[in-house]
């Protein structure tokens, strides 16, 4: 009924591999536009307040959400897991430190993405195991660079331009004349930036993996000897999924410290957060970029929410809401995984199933 | 299962329309406190002190200037970046002052406070250079900075044996924390003539240290300072006593020198020296009066045998610190509901003097403590205490700091930190 694609004719063939053949589909995603742009921004969300909304929920969730479809790329769609995204996130977060501290004046958009394209190659440089190994040996391998680069991040002290406090901190950077990153920066100036951001970052996944690339990434993850056997060269195809995953990730290291956080040290970084944005994207649903979305919102902002609801509204410690978010977390994976094993995204699709049929079952 | 589903939409959405609601009619003072994670035997004492101390005022006077404090909690496992998130939650609710007690949520923060105008103070830890008052308006850290800590141990290793020619160890949490009085180190080693041997620990080292005394075994060093926590104290005690270091050449900072990191170890312990700014025991009129209405009643999750040891009674100071400054800045602004800038006033003008601390029931707890514009330190004199086996006692006297070597090194790392930091704001004192 609502999802109902009798009568959308389709006379082209390009008009069949749009990103969204459907009407339904580009109405949801104009109002989601609408809602991310406009109304969020004046009115919040309801009975949150304003600097919570934005600063502990709406901009970590759109910069994880970057993370999670970075990863995605690299492990739901061509099937090469990593245990060290949160260090490649480090990479990036480093790396546009050191840009912004040689080149002052450049802008902070174009360090964020320069910062993305250095992430791009260190990630590369990490990937190249993948090409003789695979599975449970991979990921000792990016374990392996998780540590290595944790070890960089504090011994390195050129890294951290040898700041006393060994950690590296973002100063106010301005682009026409408004604030756009630092401490005196506006949370709003920073929403937008990041929402837009991660627009364009979707727009051009979406678009990567329905073309050729992408393609040849699926088939290396379904089967690697046939794709080989069909022409898919392993090398560039393993490859270039660690390098434009690592360019997401580190975009995202970039924007979670100078458009969040402010400042960072290596423990925001560590093994722990690579072990959460790969419970985002199996949440969220392998191979589906609005799994992505999905993942990165329900591991983000459930446990901000149980804590929050918890400690104003039923009065309860804040160490006892921190330990039952934890478990909460635990077991939403375990259950979402008896449940559905192809996470929210799965879930999802069959909504839409339904909602095709509805009011009638059949 | 429509009427369900609308139902629970509704008891969903009066929840959360009530978190908005800030509680009206109350001195909010956040606490980052770590009751989980690594830390948490030494967190969950900070954080009872501190709290404690605030419920009996709200018991015992009906809280300061007749309106209730409300200490609330934001639990952060001694992390950073979850430190940074609590921040980010305070954020709009006219919170008096931030509490970090962590020198890494400190370092994250510190940037942000003069925009949000909350001051922090972080009593014992963060950031040395934050004792020069007109860099940094907005962060105190009385009594005593870790580097003029750094400059008094050195002194009374030098009242000890002597420290021309010899090889002092520096066993330390490899973070921000641990890190912190290296520069004092450097600047010092030459002019004093000793030679520092550092020992890193890694966080996830902290309770395997057999490697690290290996090496402190085979260099010999004569004295070993530590810069230790959580775990790792009471490890670092073990391996020295296990490796045969002798323990009363073996001195910890003020936060390696609490009951928790010796209690375990009993009369293997002894002789194990630490630095303090607070006395231990529950002889003060204060705490019998905080054992009386909150610990006693079960109002707060203090066990009855907390209170009087080290960290309890630091954390407790520390909110002294904070109630005088509160009050003071009630008095200076003529409102009972204070905002965080006129907190940051009152911690300037703060007076704990003698007869004040008397007043308040704490005679002879500490070194008198008034507060001043350009320093956001005070003196900062400490003592060292002695594991005796079953308690920490008292030493020496006072011991203050080598001002004429901390007060450049200061001056000159807060120009650093400002260097590179356009819009800084800074302050002209009088």
């Amino acid at each position: 009924m609502f999802y109902r694609e009798t009568g959308q004719f389709k006379s082209k063939y390009r008009e069949e591999l749009a990103a969204f053949p459907l009407a339904e589909d580009k109405v949801g995603i104009a109002i989601l536009l609408v809602i991310a742009y406009v109304f969020i921004p004046i009115f919040g969300i309801p009975g949150l307040s304003y600097e919570f909304t934005m600063g502990a929920i709406m901009i970590p969730v759109f910069i994880f959400t970057i993370t999670t479809l970075g990863l995605n790329i690299l492990l739901g769609f061509a099937g090469q897991i990593s245990l060290g995204t949160g260090a490649f996130m480090g990479v990036g977060a480093y790396s546009c430190y050191k840009i912004m501290t040689i080149f002052p004046d450049l802008n902070i958009i174009i360090c964020v993405i320069l910062s993305g394209l250095v992430t791009a190659v260190v990630g590369m440089i990490f990937g190249l195991p993948s090409l003789k190994i695979k599975g449970f040996y991979l990921i000792v391998a990016t374990l392996a660079a998780q540590f290595f680069l944790e070890w960089a991040f504090i011994r390195v002290a050129w890294l951290y331009n040898y700041n006393d406090s060994g950690g590296i901190e973002g100063t106010n950077k301005e682009m026409f004349g408004l604030i756009v990153s630092g401490p005196q920066s506006d949370a709003l100036t920073r929403y937008f930036i990041v929402l837009t951001l991660l627009v364009l970052l979707t727009w051009l996944a979406s678009n990567v993996i329905r073309g050729r690339i992408g393609r040849s990434w699926m088939m290396i993850r379904d089967m690697d000897i046939a794709a080989e056997l069909i022409g898919v060269r392993p090398l560039t195809a393993k490859l270039s999924a660690f390098a434009f995953s690592s360019f997401y990730v580190g975009i995202s290291g970039a924007l979670m410290v100078f458009f969040w956080l402010g400042a960072a040290e290596v423990e925001s970084f560590d093994v722990s957060h690579s072990f959460t944005y790969l419970f985002m994207v199996i949440i969220g649903g392998l191979g589906s970029i609005t799994g992505s979305y999905m993942g990165a919102a329900l591991v983000w902002v459930v446990p901000v929410l149980i804590k929050e609801i918890g400690k104003t509204v039923f009065g309860f410690d804040a160490f006892v809401m921190e330990n039952f978010s934890i478990i909460f977390l635990g077991v939403a994976i375990v259950v979402i995984l008896i449940v559905e094993p192809h996470g929210l995204a799965r879930l999802w699709q069959i909504t839409k199933q339904k909602l095709r049929l509805w009011p009638f079952p059949y | 299962m429509k009427k369900l589903f609308i139902g629970a939409i509704m008891t969903i959405g009066t929840f959360i329309s009530t978190i908005g609601l800030s509680l009206a009619d109350e001195l909010l003072v956040p606490h980052m406190t770590y009751r989980v994670g690594p830390y948490a035997a030494n967190g969950t004492m900070v954080a009872n002190g501190f709290t404690d101390y605030f419920l009996m005022l709200n018991e015992r006077d009906g809280g300061i200037g007749g309106v209730k404090v409300n200490p609330e909690e934001c639990e952060t496992g001694y992390k950073a970046q979850v430190g940074v998130e609590c921040y980010e939650s305070y954020r709009g609710k006219n919170a008096l002052v931030h509490t970090p007690n962590s020198t890494g949520i400190t370092l994250q923060i510190l940037q942000k406070a003069p925009e949000d105008g909350v001051p922090i103070l972080t009593m014992g830890y963060g950031l040395s250079a934050a004792a020069k008052g007109e860099t940094f308006p907005w962060a105190f850290n009385y009594p005593a900075s870790y580097w003029s800590q750094m400059t008094s141990i050195l002194s009374y290793i030098d009242s000890q044996s002597g420290l021309k020619g010899k090889k002092i160890g520096f066993l330390y949490l490899d973070v921000g924390y641990g890190r912190e009085p290296i520069p004092v180190l450097e600047e010092l080693g030459p002019k004093m003539g000793f030679e520092t041997l550092y020992v890193p620990v890694a966080g996830k080292e902290m309770q395997n240290q057999s490697s690290h005394w290996l090496t402190i075994r085979k260099e010999k060093p004569d004295w070993v300072i530590m810069w230790g926590w959580g775990a790792m104290n009471p490890t670092a005690i073990k391996e020295a006593a296990k490796t045969r270091f002798p323990l009363d050449r073996f001195i910890g900072n003020w936060w390696s020198g609490a009951h928790v990191d010796t209690e375990a170890l009993g009369s293997k312990a002894k002789g194990y020296l630490a630095s303090s700014y607070t006395t231990t025991g529950t002889s003060f009129p204060a705490i019998q009066d905080m054992i009386k209405y909150v610990v006693e009643p079960g109002k707060s999750k203090t066990k009855i045998d907390m209170p009087g040891k080290v960290l309890y009674n630091r954390a407790m100071f520390n909110a002294v610190l904070i109630a005088e400054a509160i009050m003071e800045a009630q008095k200076m602004t003529g409102k009972k509901m204070v905002t965080g800038a006129d907190v940051r006033l009152g911690l300037e003008n703060v007076k704990l003097d003698a007869a004040r601390l008397k007043e308040l029931g704490l005679e002879g707890f500490t070194a008198p403590l008034i507060g001043g514009c350009a320093d956001h330190e005070n003196g900062g004199s400490i003592f060292v205490q002695q594991w005796d086996g079953s308690d920490w006692i008292r030493q020496t006297d006072l011991i203050p700091p080598m001002t004429d070597v901390v007060q450049p090194l200061l001056t000159a790392a807060a120009a650093k930190y400002v260097s590179d930091k356009s819009g800084w704001q800074t302050q002209t004192c009088k």
